[in-house]
């Protein structure tokens, strides 16, 4: 560049001026960033199953699923997150179970023994099942954010109407808040 | 016997739940003889930190690109190619986020949150574009950013805006940028992500009032060009700052202007400054103005930023702890009765109200800091404008105004003037 007339000699030292300024704004920035990407998660200790997540998600199918944790279920017969409270018989008829799409599988296995397992393509993320279980049961079912199907929005809808600030931001390498022995098992991993 | 003990356990557990559902375990965990093992829950991992360094590789690669076809190859084409290539990868591909208008406010969380730590990604995107229009003008606008290229193959027959409107209207950009900053300073949320509007197609899903404003600002697109770059988009007054101050930028012609007024029609977004007959004004008239506009500054900031302190109240409401002391407010002195999910789930975690308020309080008084830094910011800006209007302008060529210029290049091919010479044949007669 060069430098012309007095005016160019100013803008030459303004534009080097605030080179050095960013270089130390970016410094500062740098200095307070963490080594790896964040990521939303729900605590389930935390979310009181409003259905929000099931509705609020930018996704046309929310990114927020039921798991189950087989480690902490009871494997109830009369499982209170999978049928309707009052349901007239203990089977698997539609009539008779909490979720509204079906998407819990209901699957015996020994005397007086049954296995629940959600349907990811069916779940909405609603949390019916999760206030049953919660209430009645051991808490085995609860929701997460499945990080295949999250976009990881830089500002995450759901979590702005989450009523009890239950997202927040978690290290991408530990993107799940789990429960029980999932829990431990998943923090051994890591 | 048994039945009351049951309902009481059952109203405990409902109300144990209400407040903090921690698991309990009511039933034993079973001991199977049949040998049945237990499936393992499936966490699906999140996306490869290795592929998000993958986007700053290529956001360096654009940049690089983009200056380069404005710059040595001047070239519409190439940039088009490429910003279309911008719009599939950052746009569809990496479903908008994160982006470098939105970065603004990660930035901003990060120097005033102390938990929050920012990635090194995020802060990519907000640095690597202002370095490269410090260096090079505005070019990833001309065909990096995604937002910029879903609004830029939109334009079909883009109308001259008058300069009052043009000049009114640019002001926006400082106003919003303002309140998102004040919005992620505080915690109350990235108003820039929660009001984007084309991120939403990106995606094939958002709400109805984010299609619409998209679907309005495309239709609007077709006749004023790039209305979001222009008029809203918070990051393109960090860009326009920078690109100011750029060491190169994009000019119209390859040697010496010959004012044959051939690019005059040719930029959709105003950028173009024209040679100005020359003002038959006073000299003392123009300084007596400039004087007086001088001395009003300090007095308009002082009066915009009271004015932006009193909209401290309203604009805390929109932080989840001011809200929240609201409603708990309205319900405590009975002047709602139904209440919400919100206040339920606050009532049971048993914290006190007064410490609620005093939160709220502290927040309020933060917004009323940025409310005073806000309006005063609001009220330099305008008197700036003010100040800019008021300096006559010498121009005698024709010029891509710095600030204002997306260096889309369509300028360009408009130019009779070649490095060789002037190629007569494309000057009209006449």
């Amino acid at each position: 560049m060069s430098l012309k007339t007095r005016r160019d000699f100013l803008k030459s030292g303004v534009n080097t001026a605030v080179a050095l300024a960013m270089g130390g704004a970016a410094g500062f920035v740098v200095g307070k960033s963490g080594k790896g990407d964040l990521v939303w998660q729900l605590d389930p200790n935390i979310c009181i199953q409003c259905e929000n997540c099931a509705t609020n998600c930018v996704l046309p199918e929310s990114a927020v699923k039921c798991v189950h944790s087989y480690s902490m279920c009871g494997y109830c017969d009369l499982c209170s997150g999978y049928l309707e409270p009052g349901a007239k018989s203990r089977d698997t008829g539609a009539e008779n179970q909490l979720c509204p799409t079906g998407a819990i599988k209901r699957t015996f296995i020994e005397d007086p023994y049954f296995e629940y397992e959600i349907d990811e393509k069916l779940c909405i993320g609603c949390g019916k099942c999760i206030k049953g279980c919660g209430a009645f049961g051991n808490g085995s079912l609860y929701l997460q954010v499945k990080h295949d199907r999250c976009v990881n929005c830089n500002e995450c809808s759901i979590a702005r109407s989450c009523p009890s600030n239950a997202f927040r931001r978690v290290p991408a390498e530990t993107p799940y808040i789990l429960r029980g022995e999932e829990a431990d098992r998943y923090s051994a991993q890591i | 016997m048994t039945r009351h003990l049951r309902f009481i356990l059952i109203a405990f557990a409902v109300l144990s739940t209400a407040a903090a559902p921690e698991p309990i375990q009511r039933f034993p965990k079973p001991d199977f003889e049949s040998g049945y093992e237990r499936p393992i829950m499936q966490t699906p991992a999140s996306r490869a930190l290795t592929l998000e360094y993958l986007d700053v590789v290529v956001l360096i690669a654009a940049l690089s690109l983009a200056s380069y076809f404005v710059l040595k190859k001047r070239s519409r084409r190439y940039l088009f190619v490429l910003m279309l290539f911008s719009l599939i990868y950052f746009g569809f591909w990496r479903k908008g986020c994160v982006c470098s208008v939105g970065s603004v406010q990660n930035v901003v969380l990060a120097m005033f949150s102390n938990s929050y730590a920012i990635p090194l990604t995020v802060v990519a995107f907000f640095l690597l574009p202002l370095v490269f229009t410090l260096f090079f003008g505005r070019t990833f606008c001309a065909a990096v950013c995604p937002l910029g290229a879903a609004q830029d193959i939109f334009i079909l027959k883009p109308k001259s805006l008058p300069g009052w409107l043009n000049e009114t209207l640019s002001l926006i950009p400082y106003l919003y940028l303002g309140l998102s900053v004040l919005f992620a300073a505080t915690g109350a949320g990235f108003l820039i992500c929660r009001y984007d509007p084309f991120v939403g197609f990106f995606r094939f899903g958002a709400s109805f009032d984010m299609i619409l404003f998209g679907a309005f600002l495309l239709l609007l697109g077709t006749v004023v060009a790039r209305p979001y770059c222009r008029f809203l988009c918070p990051y393109g007054v960090l860009l326009n700052w920078m690109s100011q101050l750029s060491r190169k930028h994009l000019s119209i012609t390859p040697a010496e202007c010959i004012n044959c007024r051939l690019c005059e029609a040719s930029c959709p977004f105003d950028a173009i400054k024209m040679p100005t007959a020359k003002s038959n004004e006073k000299k003392e008239q123009n300084t007596r103005r400039l004087a007086l506009l001088l001395v009003l500054t300090p007095l308009v900031m002082a009066l915009s930023g009271w004015a932006g302190s009193l909209l401290h109240v309203p604009l805390s409401r929109g932080h989840f702890t001011v809200a929240l002391a609201e409603e708990i407010r309205l319900e405590d002195t009975g002047q709602r009765t139904e209440r919400t999910d919100e206040t339920d789930v606050f009532r049971a975690t048993g914290k006190s109200t007064a410490l609620l308020y005093e939160e709220a309080r502290q927040i309020q008084r933060q917004f009323r800091t940025g409310g005073w830094l806000l309006g005063g910011f609001l009220g330099l800006i305008f008197c700036l404008k003010m100040i800019k209007l008021a300096i006559p302008s010498e121009q005698s060529l024709y010029e891509a105004n710095r600030g204002t210029c997306l260096s889309c290049g369509r300028c360009l091919s408009y130019c009779p003037v070649g490095k060789e010479g002037v190629d007569v044949e494309r000057i009209p007669q006449g």
